[in-house]
């Protein structure tokens, strides 16, 4: 028979039997919304991600002392610039500036220079009853650049703060509110006490940058967020500890270099060869925007695999569920089928009827399951922070999917109505 | 096939349940039955007497246990599955006494059906539907679902079903059983209809002596024999 028909027929069954086809196609639902709601924050994530890595130079190399052991393996060495890390590198562990000076002069050509921050802690800033949550960070300029912020009044840093390690910082547009009733206009120029570790540090403000509050991963109010204070670089350093050295270091590549991942290896191992050899527990090691997406694709994967298994066994559920309605409704439906029959319905349409009102019943399920994962999935990468954008490929998997399910478990109960004798079918009460 | 040709050749049927199980059951036992090409025959007998069975048997939707059939020069004995659904849908046509329309689609769709499984194409179907509902009086109802219509409309629009594929032979089982006899009465007068005007060929069961009686030929069963066989009227009372 016709397949438009038998499409017209199972939709009127659906609307006759709205709930129980509804609770039927309940594990389908299930099944495909969570894989399309997981697989659109994946997308979204992944879509953001990839534009903040190709923001930051893809050719950078980030260069890091980690430890000597299989552990700091994971995620290719890569140092992450959020939050503190734990660490307790001895005085003869860390990267110091003289080691750059030999590095650079190593590679004259390809090293094109580095963008250094030295973190100076957290503190709060504060003025009789007001205050602002602050993160201390000495870079060098080459570093401030790059951290492309928007200036809104006042001046970005001179050789003689750098050179001479003056007491000047660079605040944000959030600190202005909190301190000086967002003034940033007259915001230059004048003294800010900041309290770190019970001590107070006292420094002249320069500059006012705009505060990217969408970086912000941590949902405060935007009194409490903790926001930057800039310091020069020997600033950063004569507050910690006097000694100009760093756990972590970024190598922008020069125009010499070809292989930003071939030069990644090379400068590693001249590191270690020249600097770590006889370090027993720390070394260098590093790693490129390139490597870095390399591994964060690769851990996506892993992460799709383990979803789809999960979904896969929803819709196993799922699919068992369709067969049993299906099987039900068959039984009930007995004499209409005994009629058909004696109708002059062969074996075989009787049974593509069946499995299209299941393929029918599945992809309706599918549908509504693809529209629900859309809108939570897009919830929830909003709420996250990231663009939501639908993943387009794995909507049309998951819709077909739903339909060879219903193909799959609809085939049993309707080669059981095609079988069916039209003599007992028709006698059936 | 010209009006007197043979056109249902029974020889012998038996038909049995449980076949080699310790209760096993001969309804009927060796029915020879042969109905000419435009005939009215009329089936009456006591209840369990096996009327429907060997009405099954006629309208192929059961085989004889033994015996030989042939319907319309076809020897039914031999064709396989697929074979007997397209003797059901082109060359016979069911009444019963339940009605058996589809539930959810409407009389017109229900009078599509066999057209549908005959592969006839939407609007041929649609048009001779429509023509057949006019047949039957039920033009004006026939967008209605059957749950819509009384027991009368709906045993009018099985009949038209029945016409659909304009088949060789009407077999009804009992088609005015569930019906008060005026409304049995106007489905009884369609069959004459259809009988004069177009000649069919009609079996049918019965439970009522009146109605028997307007037939061309009334076949008495007993316990699965025919036990006599005699003329009717032939028309419907004046
Ligand atoms: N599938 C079956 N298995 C066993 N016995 C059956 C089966 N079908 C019918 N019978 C038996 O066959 C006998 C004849 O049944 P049938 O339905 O042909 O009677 P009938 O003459 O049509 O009766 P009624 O006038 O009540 O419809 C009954 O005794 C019935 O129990
Ligand atoms: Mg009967």
């Amino acid at each position: 028979m016709l397949l438009l028909e038998n499409i017209i027929l199972a939709l009127n069954g659906i609307r006759a039997n709205k709930m129980r086809s509804l609770l039927t196609m309940l594990g389908i639902i299930i099944g495909i919304a969570s894989v399309i709601a997981i697989m659109t924050v994946g997308t979204s994530m992944t879509a953001s991600m990839t534009d903040t890595m190709n923001s930051y130079g893809a050719n950078d190399i980030t260069m890091g002392v980690s430890q000597k052991s299989t552990e700091t393996e994971m995620m290719g060495g890569m140092r992450f610039e959020w939050g503190p890390r734990k660490s307790n590198l001895g005085d003869n562990d860390y990267i110091y500036m003289d080691m750059l000076s030999v590095l650079k002069e190593e590679y004259p050509d390809k090293i094109d220079h580095f963008l250094l921050e030295c973190s100076a802690g957290q503190g709060q800033a504060k003025d009789g009853s007001l205050y602002a949550n602050v993160e201390l960070k000495g870079v060098n300029d080459e570093k401030f650049e790059d951290d492309k912020l928007e200036m809104l009044s006042g001046r970005s840093f001179k050789e003689s703060d750098q050179k001479d390690g003056r007491k000047v910082a660079i605040v944000s547009d959030y600190f202005c509110n909190n301190m000086f009733n967002g003034d940033t206009a007259s915001a230059p120029g004048k003294e800010i006490s900041i309290l770190v570790n019970g001590k107070y540090h006292y420094y002249t403000i320069i500059g006012v940058y705009e505060y990217d509050a969408s970086a912000n991963w941590v949902s405060t109010s935007e009194e409490e967020t903790t926001t930057t204070v800039y310091l020069p670089l020997k600033t950063a350093f004569d507050f910690n500890h006097d000694d100009q050295r760093f756990e972590q270091v970024t190598v922008v590549t020069g125009s010499g270099v070809t292989s930003v991942d071939d030069f990644m290896m090379e400068i590693g191992s001249f590191m270690n060869r020249r600097f770590y050899r006889n370090n027993d527990s720390y070394e260098i090691s590093c790693s490129s925007m390139s490597s870095f997406m390399a591994e964060m694709t690769e851990s996506m994967n892993t992460m799709s695999m383990a979803i789809s298994f999960i979904a896969g066994i929803s819709l196993l559920v799922g699919g068992i569920g369709v067969m049993n309605i299906m099987l039900v409704s068959i039984q009930e439906r007995t004499k209409e089928i005994g009629t058909r029959k004696a109708l002059g319905a062969t074996n075989t349409s009787i049974r593509i009827q069946f499995i299209v009102e299941a393929m029918v019943l599945c992809f309706m399920g599918g549908i509504i399951g693809v529209v629900i994962g859309t809108v939570l999935g897009s919830i929830l990468s909003k709420q996250m922070g990231y663009d939501a954008s639908a993943p387009l490929g794995a909507i049309v998997f998951a819709v077909a999917f739903s339909m060879v399910i219903g193909v799959f478990f609809g085939f049993y109960p309707a080669n059981k109505a095609a079988k069916m004798n039209p003599v007992d079918a028709l006698r059936y009460e | 096939m010209a009006k007197g040709d043979i056109i249902i050749e029974a020889h012998d049927i038996v038909k049995r349940y449980y076949i080699g199980k310790p209760n096993e059951l001969e309804i009927l036992h060796g029915i020879s039955l042969s109905v000419r090409e435009g005939e009215f025959v009329a089936i009456v007998g006591a209840s369990g007497s096996g009327k429907s069975t060997l009405m099954n048997i006629i309208g192929v939707l059961d085989k004889p246990t033994e015996g030989s059939y042939i319907l319309d020069n076809i020897n039914v004995m031999e064709s396989r599955d697929d074979e007997l659904s397209e003797i059901r849908n082109k060359k016979i046509g069911f009444i019963f006494q339940t009605y058996n329309l589809i539930a959810r689609t409407s009389a017109l769709k229900n009078v599509e059906l066999p057209m549908m499984y005959a592969r006839m194409p939407g609007w041929k179907r649609k048009k001779r539907a429509r023509e057949l509902m006019q047949l039957v009086e039920m033009e004006d109802r026939m967008n209605h679902a059957p749950d819509e219509l009384s027991g009368g409309q709906k045993q009018r629009v099985a009949i038209a079903r029945a016409m659909a594929n304009d088949p060789a032979l009407l077999l009804a089982d009992e088609p005015t059983g569930a019906l008060d006899s005026k409304t049995g009465r106007m489905v009884m007068d369609i069959f004459h209809k259809l009988h004069k005007e177009q000649g069919k060929t009609i079996v049918l069961i019965t439970h009522s002596p009146e109605l028997a009686e307007e037939c061309e030929r009334i076949l008495t069963l007993s316990d699965g024999m025919f036990i006599g066989e005699r003329k009717g009227r032939n028309h419907a009372p004046s």
